[in-house]
C-alpha cells in the first residue's frame, strides 16, 4: 500500500517506514516561522514553561509583517520584545521589513522540499507549494516547540485534487482555489491534507501553486502538497535529492477522496460576502459598483500577480473615486516589479503601492474601510469586519479581476 | 464524570476568528484588554452579556479562520465554560485544548436549542436541553493527557521541573 | 506708500488701490484647498450649520486626503467616506493617494498673485510661487467655500534677506531652521516673511517650498518670493500662467529687516520638542534613534529623496532603525523610480511607502513607542506628535536623517 506526499513526509520524519491517516505521533521539526504579532504571546508563554534556551535558534525565523509600518503605539511593543528574544536566544533569522513572513519563508529559502514546519499563522499552509508538511499552530504550541523540537500531530488523510488540461487565459490559480474552496466547503477538508496532481499542476509556477496551497486553509485544511519538480528546486535554490523527487503520491496511496477537474472549466470567479466559500461567477456579479480595491497578501501579492494587474491597467486610469492599494508581498517582490516597470504602470494607472507587509489584508491598517463600502481583493479571507466595520463588503478575486475592477469601478470580468 | 449546567448563547455556522477577536484587537497588552471585543463584528453587545459559566452552542466549523490563540483565551477570559458546536475547525481545537477550554462536538442540539435557555452537560456523556439528550463522544485520549494535565503550558512546566 | 508682494496680492483679491498692514479687507479667494485632517468637520458643518447650504464655485475648492492613506481605521474610512461623497456630489476637484496637499497644490494648482485658504496651516508653502496662502481652521474654510470670499487682517511684512549660496552638504532645510531658530517660534507671528535678496536667486522653486513651509512654524501667516523667471519657468513648464506677478514696492513698509549669509549655514537638527531649539547637527551626534524618516511637505521631493539615496547607496539600514521612505507626491515617487531611488532606498532596507504625510502626522503610519526616538525631515517635533508622549523626535535635512538611519544615531552625511 503506497503513501499520499504528507504520509511519507511524516513517515520520514519520525523514521517510520510507513504511517496511517488518524495515527498520532511526534514530529521534529525543521523549521518555525514567529510572527510579530504573536510573538509577545509566545515569549510569556516560553517563559512560563520554564525553558531557558531554544531549542535550535538556526531553525527559528521571526518576521515582522502585520505590524508594519507601525500603525498603532502597542505595535513598537511587539518589536522590543521580538529584538530582545531574538538576541538573548541567538536568533539570527529576523527580518523587520521585508515582507510577508510565507513569501519570506519560502523566497528567502527557509522552506525546503520534505521539511516539516510549523508557524503562528494559519496561512502557513503555504509551504506546501513547495512539497512541505507545514501548518498553523497557535502561541502556546509554539513556544513548547521552542522549548523541545518537537510537536505531536495526527497524521491526516489526504484529498487529491486532480486538474489536467489548458486553463482560459483569463483564470488564474486563484480562480481555481476559489472554486475548489468552494466545491469543498469552507470545513469541507477540516483535518485534512490537499494534494495537488495533473498537467495544470506541473505546468504551473511555484507562485501559483503558492497562492493554492495558501487558501487551503479556507477549507479547513492541514496542509496543501504539490510533488516538488525541477521548479521547485529551482525556486528553492537546492537540488533535488534522493528523498525530494520521490515526494509524489504513489499511485496505490489511499486518498479519502479524488475531486477531478478539467482546467478548461475554470472561470473567473468571486467569494461573496462574508464567506470565502460562497462562490460566484464574476460575469454573474458586473456592474456592481466598487469603492476599493486591494492587491496584495501573502496569497496574491507576488511578482506575477503584480504582472497581472499591470497587464489590465497598462494605459490606463482607476475609475474615478475609486482606491487601488497595491502591496508587494515581499521587498524581493517589490524590487523585481520596480525592475520590469509593473509597479511605474500600476503607479501611473493611480494605484498606491505601499511598503510590503500584511496590509489590508490583517486588517489594521492598509486601506480600512466604512459602512456600506465595498472592496474587490485578491487576500485570503472576506470575513466580517476583516477590513473594517461589519458593513464593508469584500469579495475576493483574481489580481486580473481585480485590476480589471479598479479600471471600470465596478465589478467586471476581463477577457 | 464532570457535570455543570449553564446559560446558552447561540451562534450560527463558520464562525471565525476575526469575528470571536478582530486582528485589530489583537496587539492589546493582555487579553484582559481584549475581551470586551469579542464578536463584536456579529454581536458587538454579546462581550458584555456573557457571564461566568455560560455555554457557547454553534453551528458547523467554529474558530475557522486565523490561528490566533487569542480567540479561545478571550472566550475562557469572558467565562465560557464550554463550547458544543456541529464541528470545529483544527488549529482552534488545539488552541482550545492546550488553553484548557472545553468543546465538545454535537451534531444535532444547535437545531434545537434556544439562547437563554440552561442546560445541562455531562462530560464525555451527553447534554440535556428541554428534557431532550443529546449524546457527546469522549476526546482522544492523547488530549485528555494534556487537559489532565492542566494544559500545555503545565504539561512543559512539569518536564521542566517547575513545581505547579 | 509702497506696498509688499503681500499687500499687493491682498489688495488685488480685495478689489482695492491700496491696503496697508493692520486693514481688514473682505476678499475673494482663488483657491481654497481641505484634507483628510479636518474636511469631514467641514461638511459637518455645512450640513448642520446653514440654511441653504450651497458651495459658491465648485472649482475654487480641491479636497485632497493625505493625512492617513491609505485609511488606517474605521474612523478614518468614515471621515474620509465623508469627504470623497461630498466632493462626488458638489463636483469638487479630488485627490486620493496623490500625495500631500501642499505638494498637489504646488504641482496642479497655485500660480503667482493668488490668495489661497487651506486648512492646514503648512498652506504658507505657497508662497514659493509668489502666492498669498494661507492656513485656516474648518469655520473659514467653509464660510469661503459657500461664499467664495473672506476677510483678511493685512498682516505687517517681515524682510529676510539672503545673501550668497549654500555650501555643499548644506540644504535649505537648514537653513530655514537656522532662521526659525535665531528669530523663535512666534519670531514672525501673524506676519508676513518675505525672502528676497541674491541668496533667494540661488534657490529654485522646490527650496523655496522648503523655506515657505515652515513659516509657520515661526508663527508667520505667510512667507512669500518675489516670483522672478525661475519661478515662471516652472509654472510654465507645467502649463500654468500667473495671475499676477508682484514685486515688493522700493518704498514698501517693512517691520523688521533680517539678513542671512547662506555661505555661514551648518547642517542643523531641532531638539525635541520645540522646532525653534536648533542647534548645529554636530551637537546631537551620537544620538541612538530607533526610526528616521523622510518626506513630508517640506522635505519629501526629488532633490531630498536624491540627496538621501546618494547617502544610503551602497550602505545598510542600521538593524534597529526603521527607516521610513514616503515621497511627497505621485509625481515624485515615479521620478525617483525612474531615477532609480526607489531601488536604491529598497536596497537599503528601508520602508518605502506610498506618497502620504505618514509620521509626520504622526498618528499611524511609522508611529513611535514609548522613549522612542525619531529623527525626521517633517514638519514639527512638538512632544507626542509622532507616537508616544514620551517620545523625541529631532528634526534634521534629507541627508542628516538618512545618514543617521545608517549609523543608528544621529550623525550627519560627512560623518558616515
Amino acid at each position: 500500500m503506497g503513501q499520499t506526499i504528507v504520509e511519507k513526509i511524516i513517515s520520514r520524519n519520525i523514521g517510520a517506514e510507513k504511517v496511517e491517516p488518524g495515527q498520532i505521533v511526534t514530529v521534529k521539526v525543521d523549521r518555525v516561522m514567529l510572527d510579530d504579532i504573536m510573538i509577545p504571546f509566545i515569549v510569556d508563554k516560553f517563559h512560563e514553561m520554564g525553558f531557558c534556551r531554544v531549542w535550535d535558534p538556526d531553525r527559528v525565523v521571526l518576521i515582522y509583517d502585520h505590524l508594519v509600518p507601525s500603525s498603532q503605539l502597542d505595535d513598537i511593543r511587539h518589536y522590543k520584545v521580538g529584538d530582545e528574544f531574538a538576541a538573548k536566544y541567538g536568533i539570527e533569522h529576523v527580518h523587520r521589513s521585508d515582507g510577508i513572513c510565507h513569501q519570506l519563508m519560502t523566497e528567502a529559502g527557509y522552506v525546503k522540499p520534505g521539511d516539516v514546519v510549523f508557524g503562528t499563522d494559519s496561512h502557513t499552509t503555504t509551504y506546501g507549494c513547495v512539497g512541505a508538511f507545514s501548518t498553523g499552530i497557535g502561541y502556546t504550541e509554539m513556544a513548547a516547540i521552542l522549548g523541545t523540537g518537537t510537536l505531536w500531530v495526527k497524521v491526516p488523510e489526504t484529498i487529491r485534487i486532480h486538474i489536467s488540461g489548458t486553463l482560459p487565459a483569463n483564470v488564474m490559480s486563484k480562480d481555481m482555489i476559489l472554486r475548489i474552496i468552494g466545491d469543498l466547503g469552507a470545513d469541507g477538508a477540516t483535518y485534512r491534507a490537499l494534494e495537488f496532481t495533473g498537467d495544470t499542476v506541473e505546468r504551473m509556477s511555484v507562485s501559483s501553486r503558492m497562492t493554492m496551497a495558501n487558501m487551503a486553509i479556507e477549507a479547513g485544511a492541514k496542509c496543501a502538497l504539490f510533488a516538488p519538480d525541477e521548479k521547485t528546486a529551482q525556486y528553492c535554490g537546492v537540488s533535488l535529492d534522493g528523498f525530494q523527487p520521490g515526494l509524489a503520491g504513489d499511485r496505490d496511496a489511499a486518498y479519502l477522496k479524488t475531486l477531478t477537474y478539467r482546467a478548461e472549466d475554470f472561470v473567473p470567479v468571486m467569494a461573496c460576502p462574508s464567506q470565502v466559500d460562497k462562490i460566484r461567477e464574476v460575469k454573474d456579479l458586473a456592474g456592481l459598483p466598487i469603492d476599493q480595491v486591494f492587491i496584495g497578501s501573502c496569497t496574491n501579492g507576488r511578482l506575477e500577480d503584480l504582472q497581472a494587474a499591470a497587464k489590465v491597467l497598462e494605459g490606463k486610469q482607476v475609475a474615478p473615486f475609486v482606491k487601488l492599494i497595491v502591496t508587494p508581498a515581499s521587498r524581493k517582490v517589490y524590487e523585481e516589479a520596480s525592475a520590469c516597470g509593473a509597479i511605474g504602470t500600476l503607479v501611473k494607472a493611480g494605484a498606491m503601492v505601499t511598503h510590503p507587509g500584511c496590509g489590508l489584508c490583517c486588517g489594521r491598517t492598509g486601506g480600512i474601510l466604512w459602512d456600506g463600502e465595498r472592496v474587490v481583493a485578491t487576500n485570503n479571507r472576506n470575513f466580517l469586519g476583516r477590513m473594517g466595520t461589519s458593513k464593508v463588503e469584500i469579495y475576493l478575486a483574481s489580481p486580473a479581476v481585480a485590476a480589471a475592477c479598479a479600471a471600470a469601478g465596478a465589478i467586471v470580468c476581463p477577457l | 464524570m464532570e457535570q455543570f449546567t449553564g446559560k446558552v448563547w447561540v451562534l450560527g455556522d463558520d464562525i471565525d476568528t476575526d469575528i470571536i477577536i478582530p486582528t485589530q484587537y489583537l496587539a492589546l497588552k493582555s487579553i484582559e484588554d481584549m475581551k470586551q471585543y469579542g464578536f463584536s463584528p456579529l454581536r458587538p453587545e454579546l462581550a458584555g452579556k456573557i457571564e461566568k459559566g455560560d455555554i457557547l452552542v454553534a453551528g458547523k466549523n467554529f474558530g475557522c479562520g486565523s490561528s490566533r490563540e487569542q480567540a479561545p483565551e478571550v472566550l475562557k477570559a469572558l467565562g465560557i465554560r464550554c463550547i458544543i458546536a456541529r464541528s470545529f475547525a483544527r488549529i482552534f481545537f488545539r488552541n482550545s485544548i492546550n488553553n484548557g477550554l472545553l468543546l465538545m462536538e454535537q451534531p444535532e442540539l444547535w437545531d434545537h436549542v434556544r439562547e437563554g435557555e440552561t442546560i445541562e452537560v455531562v462530560v464525555n456523556s451527553h447534554v440535556s436541553s428541554n428534557g431532550k439528550q443529546y449524546p457527546l463522544t469522549s476526546l482522544p485520549d492523547n488530549l485528555v493527557e494534556i487537559i489532565e494535565a492542566g494544559g500545555l503550558v503545565k504539561a512543559m512546566q512539569a518536564r521542566n521541573g517547575l513545581a505547579v | 506708500m509702497g506696498m509688499t508682494i503681500a499687500e499687493k496680492i491682498i489688495a488685488l483679491a480685495a478689489g482695492a488701490d491700496q491696503v496697508k498692514a493692520g486693514d481688514i479687507h473682505t476678499v475673494n479667494l482663488d483657491r481654497m484647498m481641505s484634507n483628510d485632517g479636518t474636511t469631514h468637520l467641514t461638511v459637518d458643518m455645512y450640513h448642520s450649520k446653514l440654511n441653504t447650504p450651497r458651495v459658491a464655485d465648485p472649482k475654487k475648492v480641491v479636497f485632497i486626503v493625505d493625512h492617513n492613506v491609505p485609511s488606517d481605521s474605521p474612523k478614518t474610512a468614515a471621515a474620509q467616506k465623508k469627504m470623497r461623497d461630498f466632493a462626488k456630489e458638489h463636483g469638487i476637484d479630488f485627490w486620493e493617494g496623490e500625495g500631500v496637499c501642499h505638494q498637489v497644490m504646488m504641482e496642479r494648482y497655485v500660480c503667482p498673485g493668488e490668495l489661497i485658504f487651506g486648512a492646514d496651516s503648512h498652506t504658507c508653502t505657497y508662497g514659493a510661487l509668489g502666492a498669498f496662502g494661507t492656513g485656516v481652521g474648518c469655520t473659514d474654510l467653509l464660510y469661503g467655500m459657500v461664499t467664495g470670499s473672506s476677510w483678511v487682517l493685512v498682516p505687517e511684512t517681515i524682510k529676510f534677506n539672503l545673501t550668497g549660496s549654500l555650501p555643499q552638504g548644506v540644504y535649505p532645510r537648514d537653513l530655514m531652521l537656522t532662521i526659525i531658530g535665531q528669530i523663535g517660534a512666534g519670531g514672525a507671528s501673524y506676519q508676513v516673511m518675505e525672502f528676497c535678496g541674491d541668496g533667494a536667486k540661488t534657490l529654485s522653486v522646490e527650496d523655496r517650498m522648503v523655506l515657505c513651509n515652515l513659516a509657520v512654524e515661526a508663527g508667520a501667516k505667510t512667507a512669500i518670493f518675489e516670483p522672478d523667471e525661475i519661478a515662471l519657468k516652472w509654472l510654465t513648464d507645467r502649463g500654468r500662467r500667473p495671475k499676477a506677478v508682484f514685486k515688493s514696492d522700493e518704498d514698501a513698509r517693512y517691520v523688521k529687516e533680517y539678513t542671512f549669509d547662506l555661505d555661514k549655514i551648518v547642517p542643523v537638527a531641532a531638539r525635541p520638542d520645540f522646532v525653534d531649539d536648533v542647534v548645529p547637527a554636530v551637537q546631537v551626534c551620537g544620538v541612538r534613534i530607533d526610526e528616521a524618516f523622510l518626506g513630508s511637505c517640506n522635505n519629501g521631493r526629488i532633490d531630498d529623496l536624491r540627496v538621501g539615496a546618494a547617502v544610503v547607496k551602497g550602505r545598510r539600514i542600521s538593524d534597529h532603525v526603521r527607516f521610513l521612505v514616503v515621497p511627497a507626491s505621485r509625481q515624485v515617487y515615479l521620478q525617483a523610480l525612474e531615477e532609480g531611488l526607489i531601488d536604491t532606498f529598497m536596497e537599503s532596507g528601508a520602508i518605502v511607502m506610498n506618497p502620504n504625510c505618514s509620521v509626520c502626522w504622526g498618528s499611524c503610519q511609522g508611529v513611535i513607542g514609548e522613549n522612542e526616538v525619531l529623527i525626521s525631515t517633517g514638519t514639527r517635533n512638538f512632544k507626542g506628535r509622532a507616537g508616544h508622549p514620551s517620545s523625541k523626535v529631532y528634526l534634521g535635512s534629507a541627508a542628516t536623517v538618512a545618514a543617521s538611519a545608517v549609523k543608528g544615531e544621529i550623525c550627519t552625511a560627512d560623518m558616515l
